[in-house]
């Protein structure tokens, strides 16, 4: 079903594109060799290059333009070998030359592809416009000083690539589904690491609306939407208002906006006349990039397993569900550690206990799968203890709940506190008659035809056993015994 | 004997002979710029004590027998070349109190090669400008008067301090820059030779900025021989500039003597402009002749695009300019002109920062890359910009060197040609295609005018060959034999 908002005049369609900002991951600047890293005091990462001072040049460095090309292979793009670098010229107390080193018409990477799953399991095309490799401003900081502003030239010259999508996006789901699956194979790639709350990637939201089968109307731009729920809120909020103004009699006028999260609104931040005019001009100081085909072809070559490939070889290779596999291939990290878990293993088993108690003991305890609550290692050794019959599955999740809270490896659990299951039948059988010898009224309702009794008489003999009756072996004696 | 009128070869002969030392051609350098330069204002700045630190380490490498062949050779540095720890102004008012904590790569590499910084020299502020009478520092006089006439001269420009400099013998050579012709129309201008190399020859590391894709350094010495050492050590690619040529560097001063027997000359039909003095056209002639009978072939070439130079050019570089000079805003470094707001400190800052030159440039270039003008201005530029290179390149199949008249002119007065900057643009017009092609092009001093003023002839050669370009000139430059001075110089 396809999403569309009710006017007073009719069904509406959003179309919307989104252009991502992200950070590159790379020891220093774009264009100079100033450390590149997140934090430190103000203004201690800064170069003459990036704070603009007179005679100082460009060089560009070589792993951003790698990392570049990672991400555009990993977007299923073209790679132009030959691309071009301009300034995009305006004043702010920021932006230290007065110019964005950025590209304009001959981006590094040209039309790409992603994948979108939404949640009724529908797979999505995107189609990816273009990436461009630019250099991020520095900071303005307002309220440092009751007259003053103050400036961090920290960030000033940090990479970025914009990666701008085509207008194929229709429903905030859609967008929200679209900026996970690129901050998704970003992170898959190394080449950003998704930080939306450390404004390592940000998006700016184009939104406009149309009733079905019309051309596209005017569109409005949402700048800087730094989450993925505020992006999915920002287009509902702007496909909403844009339909009121056209309802209305009115007229959307092109412009720029900001989201306000707080009101949950969109406002106008300045309108295409005010939009400043950036005398973009080719790079002086630049030569043209060129790409030698080896240099795409080695990091082609070395490029990680993606996420998509990687749900299809987790359903093929472990057997698991479709909709599993995605839960597992959410984080790379995530991924490695289930096969780790998996591998030689019962692989739906793994999957099932890493997708349930695992991950619900990684969110109580406010740990990552980078430190995880409890080792790949143990977690297999649980999972070998149940394969083997020595616990059952609700011994399992006790002695889980063990490990996580002592550390200690499950089969040590299990010996300190007997906690083997019993596949004794005779002692089965001698719980099983003791249970029936106690409850011989509801032995009699059982014969009566009360099947659902059945159950009852399991759970006492497991009780009565401290759970640690083999399940099958407990079924099967409790049936024989009730004739 | 006068340490003031040698040239580098011979000062480096007499330095290492022990005839004199390092020190003591510096000081006498330093008492005739004391003596001199209030009148001339080629220096804005003057480093004395530096240059006597820096002589005293030279004659310590001559002792030591490390000396090369620049150890303990003054040159004034113009001020458009950053240098660590002196302030480094581009002529400016708005750089006025900045000194740069680093040093352009041509000025390290002079420096490493021994020579001796005595000051920055004047120039047009940032560069643009063909008198010297754009300095936000008061314009240079040019050392040379016409004949029975007092009158003050312009130098040339932009390099107009540097050129004065060296010919008041202020200095034994200088660093210049060269966009459009601010090295070869000063050099022409003051009787001195100067080449402006080909782009991506020289870092441009460290150098203020006005039209990156034009601008490149080169020296101005007073023999061809000089500036061949002095490019010699200049020269070379830097990781820091990416527009500079990964290539080895030749030895310059070995092409000197290789004479023209045998090389094509092209004589451009273009160059012949309608009004050119006749003074010119017979240098011009003269030329051709010494090149004739020293066994060049002279060949007759076209350049057809060379008429739409300067309008390329004055397109190209503002635009560029208005970019490269949006860092002057009083944020981070120079003069600052606090305001209301942001914006206001820019305009105040930028209003009393600049000269009026500047902001012409700034406007012209703001204005042809703006939407909608950029394809009829700036497009359009780059396209003919390209024809001219394919000119060069066509006439590089026939020919091995070009031979143009330098200038227009000889010389002009202080306040000439003040009254509209168009005609002040045409001083440009033989210098400026050379520029927008990025080939190699030099300057020598080849004959006085009938008033008694140095005229130049211009020698352009092929991308990245240097070397013919000073076979050729010095070819010239012997038989010119021109050893006229300048009337007011150091003695």
């Amino acid at each position: 079903m396809a999403y569309s908002l009710e006017g007073k005049t009719g069904t509406w369609e959003v179309v919307c594109g989104l252009e991502i900002h992200a950070q590159v991951i790379s020891e220093s600047k774009l264009f100079s060799g100033a450390s590149a890293t997140y934090g430190g005091a103000p203004n201690a990462h800064v170069s003459f290059v990036d704070a603009g001072f007179p005679g100082m040049l460009p060089v560009i460095n070589r792993e951003c333009v790698a990392q570049a090309v990672r991400t555009g292979l990993g977007l299923k793009a073209r790679i132009n070998l030959v691309s071009r670098f301009d300034r995009k010229n305006y004043f702010y107390a920021d932006l230290p030359n007065g110019y964005q080193i950025s590209q304009f018409d001959h981006p590094i990477v040209g039309t790409g592809d992603v994948e979108i799953e939404l949640q009724d399991g529908t797979i999505k095309h995107i189609g990816i416009t273009r990436l461009h490799l630019e250099q991020d401003a520095g900071k303005s900081i307002h309220d440092q000083h009751a007259s003053k502003s103050v400036i961090d030239l920290n960030r000033a010259g940090v990479a970025l690539m914009e990666i701008v999508s085509e207008p194929d996006i229709r429903s905030p789901e859609e967008a929200g589904a679209y900026l996970r699956k690129i901050r998704q194979i970003l992170r898959y790639l190394g080449t950003c690491d998704g930080n939306m709350e450390e404004g390592s990637m940000r998006a700016d939201v184009n939104v406009s609306v149309r009733k079905a089968g019309e051309d596209f109307r005017t569109r409005c731009e949402i700048k800087n939407v730094n989450s993925v729920r505020f992006v999915m809120h920002a287009v509902e909020a702007e496909a909403l208002r844009q339909i009121e103004v056209w309802e209305s009699g009115g007229e959307v006028r092109q412009e720029t906006r900001l989201y306000d999260s707080a009101r949950g609104e969109t406002r106008s931040m300045r309108s295409k006349e005010d939009a400043h005019d950036y005398r973009y001009f080719p790079e002086p100081d630049l030569l043209p990039l060129v790409l030698e085909e080896e240099f795409v072809a080695g990091l082609k070559a070395k490029l990680p397993e993606l996420p998509d490939e990687k749900r299809r070889r987790f359903c093929d290779e472990y057997a698991i569900p479709f909709y599993d596999a995605g839960v597992l291939v959410a984080e790379q990290a995530t991924a490695d550690f289930y096969e780790s878990v998996a591998k030689g293993r019962d692989t739906r088993l793994a999957a099932n206990w890493i997708s349930g108690d695992f991950f619900a003991a990684m969110n109580r305890t406010g740990r990552s799968i980078e430190n995880p609550p409890v080792s790949g290692a143990a977690l297999g050794e649980l999972l070998d203890l149940i394969s083997d019959k020595t616990i059952n599955g609700r011994i399992a999740k006790d002695v889980f709940e063990e490990m996580v809270e002592t550390g200690a490896m499950p089969g040590a659990i299990v010996e300190a506190k007997g906690l083997r299951q019993v596949t004794d039948t005779s002692a089965i059988d001698a719980a099983v008659a003791q249970v029936l010898a106690a409850n011989p009224d509801k032995v009699a309702e059982y014969k009566s035809g009360k099947d659902k009794l059945f159950g009852f008489f399991v759970g006492q003999v497991m009780k009565a056993m401290q759970g640690k009756g083999n399940p099958a072996l407990v079924n099967e004696a409790v049936k024989a015994q009730l004739g | 004997m006068s340490l003031l009128n040698l040239t580098i070869a011979g000062t480096a002969q007499a330095l290492a002979a022990k005839k004199f030392s390092a020190v003591e051609l510096t000081a006498a350098h330093n008492a005739a710029i004391a003596a001199l330069n209030p009148r001339l204002n080629a220096y804005i700045t003057t480093t004395p004590e530096l240059a006597l630190a820096q002589a005293q380490a030279a004659d310590a490498r001559i002792t030591a027998g490390t000396a090369g062949p620049l150890t303990g050779i003054p040159l004034a540095i113009k001020d458009l070349f950053c240098t660590a720890g002196v302030r480094t102004t581009a002529a400016s008012k708005i750089l006025e109190p900045f000194v740069p904590p680093y040093e352009s790569t041509v000025t390290r590499q002079l420096l490493e090669a021994g020579t001796i910084c005595l000051g920055k020299a004047n120039l047009d502020e940032f560069a643009m400008g063909s008198s010297n009478i754009t300095s936000g520092y008061g314009p240079v006089e040019n050392p040379w008067k016409r004949n029975g006439s007092d009158a003050r001269l312009v130098p040339g420009g932009s390099s107009g301090g540097s050129a004065a400099a060296v010919a008041a013998r202020l200095a034994l050579g200088a660093t210049g820059t060269d966009t459009g012709g601010s090295i070869r129309q000063p050099a022409a201008f003051t009787g001195l030779a100067g080449i402006k190399p080909t782009y991506g020859r020289c870092s441009r590391y460290g150098i203020v900025a006005f039209a990156s894709s034009l601008d490149q350094a080169g020296p101005m010495a007073r023999t061809v021989e000089d500036c061949a050492i002095l490019l010699g050590a200049m020269s070379g690619f830097d990781p820091h500039d990416s527009t500079s040529a990964e290539r080895a560097v030749p030895d310059f001063g070995a092409a000197l003597g290789r004479g023209v027997k045998g090389l094509r000359i092209g004589i451009p039909a273009e160059y012949r402009m309608d009004g050119m003095s006749g003074e010119i056209s017979a240098l011009w002639e003269k030329g051709v002749a010494w090149l004739r009978e020293q066994g060049a072939e002279i060949v007759d070439i076209s350049l057809p695009h060379t008429k739409y130079g300067l309008a390329v050019y004055y397109i190209v570089a503002p635009a560029e300019a208005s970019s490269n000079l949006a860092r002057y805003d009083g944020v981070r470094f120079g003069a600052r002109v606090d305001g209301e707001d942001l914006i206001d400190m820019y305009e105040r800052t930028r209003a009393a920062g600049f000269g009026a030159e500047v902001k012409r440039r700034i406007m012209i270039g703001t204005y042809v890359l703006s939407h909608g003008y950029y394809d009829a201005y700036y497009l359009k530029a780059q396209k003919v910009r390209n024809l001219i290179l394919r000119d060069f390149n066509n006439a590089f199949e026939r020919v091995d060197a070009i031979l143009t008249p330098t200038a227009p002119s000889a010389a002009f007065g202080l306040g000439e040609k003040m009254d509209d900057p168009v005609t002040m643009y045409l001083n440009d017009v033989f210098t400026v295609p050379a520029s927008l092609a990025g080939v190699p092009a030099m300057s020598i001093p080849a004959g006085l005018s009938a008033e008694g003023l140095p005229l130049g002839l211009q020698v352009i050669g092929k991308h990245f060959d240097e070397e013919t370009v000073f076979a050729v000139s010095a070819a010239l430059e012997r038989a010119a034999g021109f050893t006229a001075m300048p009337s007011v110089r150091a003695e």
